[in-house]
């Protein structure tokens, strides 16, 4: 009997200390067909993939997996691969110094005698970048590609040990349009050869472009699958989060805006040329521009990070010198880098710890700490926050990725800063924890805090800020009014973050 | 997964419970090796064996001390060897020239620091592997011992100074007492300050903590100092129990030192250690080298023997670790 799905996953259940995070999951794929798979983080996405891809064990004698009919017991990463399972993890895994085809044939290389026969291992590389449509030569070093070329290896390197299913988490998180676009032709090669396609993604839009079908989990649990034709986005949204989401950038009362508490005047450097702005209390500036347009390095030149050659900054009237973090931080400014993982936490240490290593001041006198008020401290923002978590001595590196990027916010809430630079906020962060982070951004800004939005999403720009800066190749393009009565249009947006016009209107 | 209410804080997060539950691998094995010692050998479980064994332990434990705190921002200090060898050649010398004994050691103590600077200093500055600067110094260190001593040892005439590796107070070995005040501050410096917590900052993720407005720069220079100091005290330590500076001395304690480290638990990737995991590395290190003499086991033999328990123990750790992580 001809089986209808080639994969199989019944009654998968997982348990971690303390937590159940699947609850006996359904899942079923056929072959050549594309399937979303969406949640909130921690809805229990990536532990479902990790079971496939034999990196966690299920709960011992609940579900099966099975593969072509066959049941597959998976109990090692090779275990996955012999049964065809390819998975492309969201950050790249590639050996970067080395070629494409050492990469390609990493762990199966090609002998001939006792020596490594290079030539037919560039061949067949040269063969399966080909067929993928990618004009490279196998020799290239991975670090000499771009980051999409790079996720096309990774692709290639499942396909050359015959992944019949293969797992994207995230492939487009650092994509350019154009390169989303070949990544999806790509796909739909993928599909007409038969081989099933996991795609997680938080991208609404590009989920609807590619998927032919969507599952959705919450807190661990299946709550639906259905074909894209018989879903709308609100009603995937609603399904994640579990009740109507329509008031996701609602504010609540008007935001009184003060005096100005930060200006920029003719800040130069290598990557950011005479930048012009300022910042006022309780105002909240959204900056927009294309990826590499300098918004970041705007940030960490005024974070003290890079240097300056040029220019002034005063805050609150006054003339400062901002030379390295510790600076910004005495005169009052916090900022909440656009990578978690890599700048803003401590991820083997508590929760604990990581909110309190700006202000340990506060409660480390000399010699001897206040653990009275650390434990308060860590308790008064997890509980504003509401950072899911076990306690506050659970290691950061165990939470989602909106629950770590709440922890990064409440470090610098704990050390009260008057100026939040905010890069990124939102990036990788479910529905649900985007609208909680909106609501503390509001907070902050109810606050009198002045709050420097760096977003690369439109949506997020236009609903949450006050005014807009737009930038394009280093240098500031435009400035929008944006108040709740009339939003600036996107295409302005656009015109401006694409080098529109070649003076700052200030 | 639920929000937890203030009062539910610090549960469970008394140390003493925390440091056995961290430790309890090598707890386990450091009772298991005396259990196995008493009973297979008559002297090992007297009073006499025991002191002699832990004043053996404490040249060891000053040097992983330090050592750990180098590990748990990251860094690596190969040099401490040759730092015991350079300061107990200097504190005997300067003795022997008329200096006294309370000024000798503080300049030995000093020359100890002034090593640290020079590590951390190039490696916070220049971006050199710690490995690296670290390696070439203990060279130069070591060549600078043989040839200020012309490669002979320096006998000690002061009797004083002999009584701190000697010596007894209320019936315990000195270098106990100083073992333990040591061990005290530096504990109080690890876990009671800023700058201790700041350290695992600085080897948990060097990138957020400069983003956390830490002195990177400093907060290293000042760790590779103290893991100097250490060194000098060891060397001035062991100087003194050997009546003699030797500009062999020390020659390889390094490796006894970084074994000690990561018995205890010390992450050699940076960001995790504890100063009494350390101090129970030393003492495994040193009862198994007591046992293995008490057994009459050729000294080849034990190196061979100390090398696998290392490989065993680290292997075992990294295995439980991977198991808690799959489940």
């Amino acid at each position: 009997m001809e089986n209808e799905y080639y994969l199989e996953m019944s009654g998968i259940s997982k348990t971690f200390p303390g937590a159940k995070v699947l609850d006996s999951i359904e899942f079923n794929v056929k072959a050549g067909e594309v399937r979303a798979l969406m949640g909130e983080n921690g809805a229990g996405k990536s532990t479902l993939i990790k079971i496939l891809g034999g990196i966690y064990d299920m709960d011992h004698g609940q579900g099966t997996i099975r593969i072509n009919g066959q049941e597959a017991r998976i109990d090692t990463v090779q275990d996955a691969q012999r049964y065809g399972i390819g998975i492309i993890h969201q950050e790249i895994s590639l050996a970067d110094n080395m070629t494409i085809a050492d990469n390609l044939f990493m762990g199966k290389e090609i002998k001939g005698g006792t020596l490594l026969n290079d030539r037919e291992m560039i061949r067949r590389s040269q063969a399966i970048l080909e067929e993928m449509g990618l004009d490279v030569d196998a020799r290239t070093r991975v670090r000499d590609l771009s980051i999409a070329k790079q996720q096309m290896v990774e692709i290639s390197r499942a396909l050359l040990s015959n992944a019949k299913i293969i797992v994207m988490d995230e492939p487009t998180s650092s994509l350019t349009k154009t390169e989303i676009d070949q990544l999806f032709l790509q796909i739909k090669n993928l599909k007409k050869s038969g081989i099933a396609i996991i795609y997680i993604s938080h991208r609404m839009d590009e989920i609807f472009e590619i998927a032919d079908s969507i599952s959705i989990l919450r807190d661990g649990k299946m709550i639906g699958t259905d074909t894209v034709e018989n879903l709308t986005q609100d009603k995937v949204i609603s399904m994640m989060v579990g009740r109507e989401l329509s008031e996701i950038f609602k504010r609540d009362g008007k935001i009184e805006v003060g005096e100005v508490c930060l200006e920029v005047k003719h800040y130069s450097n290598k990557k950011i040329n005479d930048i012009n702005f300022s910042l006022r209390k309780g105002e909240i500036v959204g900056f927009a521009g294309l990826v590499g347009a300098g918004r970041t390095e705007l940030a960490r030149a005024i974070f003290g990070i890079d240097k300056v050659d040029s220019g002034e900054l005063y805050i609150s009237g006054e003339r400062v010198n901002i030379q390295n973090a510790q600076d910004a931080i005495r005169h009052g400014i916090g900022y909440v880098p656009e990578d978690r993982k890599t700048e803003g936490l401590f991820l083997m240490h508590t929760i604990k710890y990581n909110t309190s290593i700006v202000v340990l001041e506060k409660f480390i006198k000399n010699v001897g700490v206040d653990k009275k008020y650390e434990n308060r401290l860590a308790g008064k923002y997890a509980d504003a926050l509401s950072i899911k978590m076990t306690s506050p001595e659970q290691k950061v590196q165990f939470l989602s990725g909106g629950n770590q990027q709440k922890v990064v916010l409440g470090k610098w809430m704990a050390a009260d800063p008057d100026i939040f630079i905010l890069d990124e906020p939102t990036r990788g962060v479910d529905v649900g924890a985007k609208a909680e982070i909106y609501q503390l951004i509001y907070g902050l800004a109810k606050q009198g805090k002045a709050v420097m939005l760096i977003s690369s999403e439109m949506e997020e720009i236009i609903n949450l800020s006050d005014r807009i800066v737009v930038m394009h190749e280093g240098s500031v393009t435009g400035i929008l009014d944006n108040n709740e009565t009339s939003r600036a249009k996107q295409e302005e947006i656009m015109w401006f973050a694409s080098g529109g016009k070649e003076n700052a209107k200030n | 997964m639920q929000k937890i209410s203030e009062n539910k804080i610090g549960a469970g997060s008394n140390p003493v419970i925390v440091f056995f539950k961290n430790n309890m691998g090598i707890l386990i094995a450091l009772l298991a090796l005396c259990a196995v010692l008493s009973i297979a050998t008559d002297s090992f479980l007297t009073a006499n064996n025991l002191l002699t064994v832990l004043r053996q332990i404490c040249i060891n434990a000053f040097l992983a001390i330090g050592m750990t705190f180098v590990l748990i921002i990251g860094g690596i200090d190969l040099t401490v060897g040759s730092v015991v060898g350079a300061s107990g050649v200097a504190v005997v010398m300067l003795m022997e020239s008329g200096v006294a004994i309370a000024p000798a050691i503080i300049v030995a103590l000093l020359f100890g620091a002034a090593i640290g600077l020079i590590n951390g200093t190039i490696i916070a500055f220049t971006g050199m592997p710690p490995f690296i600067v670290t390696l070439s110094l203990m060279g130069s260190l070591r060549g600078l011992c043989y040839l200020i001593t012309d490669g002979r040892s320096v006998a000690s005439k002061n009797e004083i100074f002999t009584v701190i590796g000697n010596g007894y107070l209320f019936g315990i070995p000195i270098p106990i007492y100083i073992l333990v005040v040591t061990a005290v501050i530096m504990s109080i410096l690890l876990y009671k300050t800023k700058f201790g917590r700041r350290m695992y900052a600085v080897g948990g993720n060097e990138n957020a903590a400069r983003f956390a407005g830490i002195k990177i720069k400093g907060l290293t220079v000042r760790v590779y100092m103290i893991s100097g100091i250490l060194s000098a005290l060891a060397g001035v330590v062991l100087a003194s129990r050997m009546y003699s500076g030797q500009p062999t001395a020390g020659n390889g304690y390094e490796a006894d030192a970084i074994a000690a480290a990561v018995l205890g638990g010390t992450s050699f990737n940076g960001g995790i250690g504890t100063i009494g995991g350390t101090i129970i590395g030393a003492l495994v290190i040193g009862i198994l080298s007591n046992g293995l003499n008490l057994l009459h086991i050729s000294s080849y033999v034990q190196m061979i023997i100390k090398g696998l328990v290392i490989i065993l123990a680290v292997g075992f750790d990294i295995l439980k670790n991977r198991k808690m992580a799959r489940q």
